[in-house]
């Protein structure tokens, strides 16, 4: 089994392993390989087109979690320019599983906050996988809050398994910094954009997901308990965690239809870290445009919007 | 089956047994945490608070709001909202018919019940939490019913309480019930922003989604004796961190301890406690 690709994806890995080979042959002798290569690749896209139009919720939760799928720090470097980084929440530490700071788009200066997986072994660990205490949320809150000074508006990046379960989180008050925020972005005066860019997992995700407009990546999932954890409750057993999926409707086709997510942002074929850049390229448009629709509106008339669409949910 | 039990009708015999079960159940009621058997009037006239160990017993909504607001003047709020099964949940039974069951178990349409009222002659909205319905979980019903109460302590000024009790979110609502978190939260907030007082009381339990929206936004936030709240429950932690954790942990005086709540209120001290720091957050006097 092939590790760049997930289990439903082994016969486009079985596939590319032939074009691989064939490549191999081709260039010690000049046999005809060009025109077999070409058909192999034109049936390994057929392939992931018919395998990805046919994804199932657990399928897309995978790929939301894949090893490779771009992190907020990768969309950071692609979207925006001239990043500042700025760290610590000034009372305890500075959570790396979310990264926070002043950077543009378009030029214009914007406050840009995400959760952060890390890529490699060291900085998973670093990062706690991606996985916030309080001081992270508070870290966010504090950057909010002087984006709302500076009338920067702010630009979030949703990526987490969830907020850290450990004793000191629950020390430190993580149930308070995550209401604190929601409490806090419910009115801060000054436009937010939410995406969710891989996996929003619960109140960890919501943390930093309260705004104007709320985006998922096409292939991004967004639940209030993972399908594992709701499989673990309801069946006892994590195995039933694909039927978990589909019960819950953890995929933006039906968070959109429920008003909950307002713009899919289609991913390249076989998912976005097959091209990150088309896919920060698609992510900067979006971006863009919603700013620009967002700051046509007056910021009364934009909280207001903001409050009766929270009070709206579930109506 | 000895020649006794052949001639012994069996109604007459089942009822006999059923009679002699009932008296115990009905009359006594074991505490749980110190297994003294108590007689029932008795515990009730002390709030479910066991007078052996001081345990707090859980209590319905209902009798939660009976033994706080004053008794005139009371009036139910949103109790016309009732619940919608938008994503047809299913899984080894339809979120349907969970309801129904739940329904039928506790008379109540969902997981919390809100009221105006007064408080030793003070007007407050109060809301409290059915634990007994799907785990006090907070879905569309709860996070409207919480929304539409504080609306009227918004429009009216007048201080709002929650009594919550509650594992958390209700996952058969998937998203619509993590979207109650940020609708609840955005109201609260404008109570903030006006100085209009919430006080929120936790008692046992208050976990999960509840915990990090509502339950933690009080100007005050207090709870009763012993009681546990936290946002992720002992045995996730336990299963992450892979230790024991340390006794007392998210019990109400850790939480005390760790600056998470201002003070721990017995229940019997609740209507007088509430109602003196209303007194003073308001200007008014109490009865």
């Amino acid at each position: 089994m092939n590790p760049n690709y997930l289990d439903f994806e082994q016969p486009i890995a079985d596939l590319e392993a032939k074009i691989e080979e064939l490549q191999l042959v081709g260039t010690d002798n000049d046999l005809n390989i060009g025109e077999e290569i070409a058909k192999l690749r034109d049936k390994s896209t057929k392939l992931t087109e018919s395998i990805y139009s046919n994804l199932s919720a657990w399928d897309i939760v995978k790929v939301a979690r894949h090893p490779q799928r771009p992190y907020a720090t990768d969309y950071i470097k692609r979207v925006f320019t001239d990043w500042d980084e700025l760290h610590g929440d000034r009372h305890f530490g500075d959570d790396k599983a979310i990264v926070g700071g002043i950077a543009r788009l378009d030029g214009k200066p914007v406050m840009v906050i995400g959760e952060e997986k890390g890529r490699s072994v060291n900085e998973k660990v670093m990062r706690n996988f991606g996985m916030p205490k309080p001081e992270g949320y508070r870290k966010a809150l504090r950057l909010m809050e002087m984006a709302e000074r500076f009338k920067m508006p702010v630009i979030t990046l949703i990526d987490t398994p969830g907020a850290y379960p450990g004793i000191d989180s629950e020390e430190r008050g993580i149930s308070e910094s995550i209401a604190q925020n929601l409490a806090v972005m419910s009115r801060l005066r000054t436009p937010i954009i939410c995406t969710v860019i891989g996996e929003g997992s619960s109140g960890g995700a919501l943390a930093i997901g309260v705004g104007d407009h709320l985006n998922m990546l096409q292939y991004a999932t967004y639940f209030v308990i993972s399908p594992e954890g709701c499989a673990n409750i309801i069946w006892k057993t994590v195995e039933k965690a694909p039927l978990a999926a589909e019960a819950m409707g953890v995929t933006s086709s039906v968070l959109e239809e429920l008003g909950i997510v307002d713009e899919t942002i289609p991913e390249p074929m076989g998912g976005a870290h097959r091209d990150m850049d088309l896919m920060a390229q698609r992510l900067r448009e979006r971006l863009s445009h919603q700013l620009d629709t967002l700051a046509e509106t007056p910021i009364d008339e934009l909280l207001e919007k903001r409050y009766q669409r929270l009070l709206s949910y579930g109506n | 089956m000895s020649w006794l039990d052949k001639i012994v009708p069996k109604l007459t015999r089942s009822d006999a047994e059923r009679g002699a079960s009932r008296v115990p159940e009905g009359l006594w009621k074991k505490c749980v945490k110190c297994g003294a058997v108590l007689y029932r009037p008795e515990l009730e006239r002390n709030n479910d608070v066991c007078p052996k160990c001081d345990h707090h017993m859980r209590i319905g909504a209902r009798r939660r709001l009976d033994t706080f607001l004053d008794e005139d003047g009371r009036e139910e709020i949103g109790s016309e909202v009732e619940p919608i099964d938008r994503l047809k949940f299913k899984d080894v039974k339809k979120y349907k018919d969970r309801l129904s069951d739940a329904q039928k178990s506790t008379g109540e349409k969902d997981a919390l019940v809100a009221m105006r009222g007064s408080v030793n002659g003070l007007p407050v909205v109060a809301v409290a939490f059915e634990f007994a319905f799907h785990g006090g979980s907070m879905g569309y019903v709860v996070g409207e019913r919480f929304t539409r109460a504080a609306q009227v302590s918004l429009a009216e000024n007048i201080p709002l309480v929650c009594f919550s009790a509650t594992g958390g979110a209700r996952m058969q609502e998937a998203l619509i019930s993590l979207m109650q978190m940020a609708k609840t939260s955005a109201v609260i907030e404008r109570l903030k922003q006006q100085g209009t007082p919430y006080i929120s009381i936790m008692t046992d339990p208050v976990y999960g989604g509840v915990s990090a929206s509502l339950a933690l936004l009080g100007d005050i936030n207090a709870a009763e004796p012993g009681a546990r709240s936290g946002f992720a429950g002992p045995a996730i932690i336990e299963q992450t961190i892979r230790q024991k954790l340390p006794k007392g942990f998210q019990r109400s005086e850790f939480l005390l301890d760790h600056g998470a709540i201002d003070m721990i209120i017995h229940r019997n001290e609740m209507r007088d406690k509430v109602s003196g720091l209303l007194s003073k957050l308001t200007g008014r006097s109490a009865a």
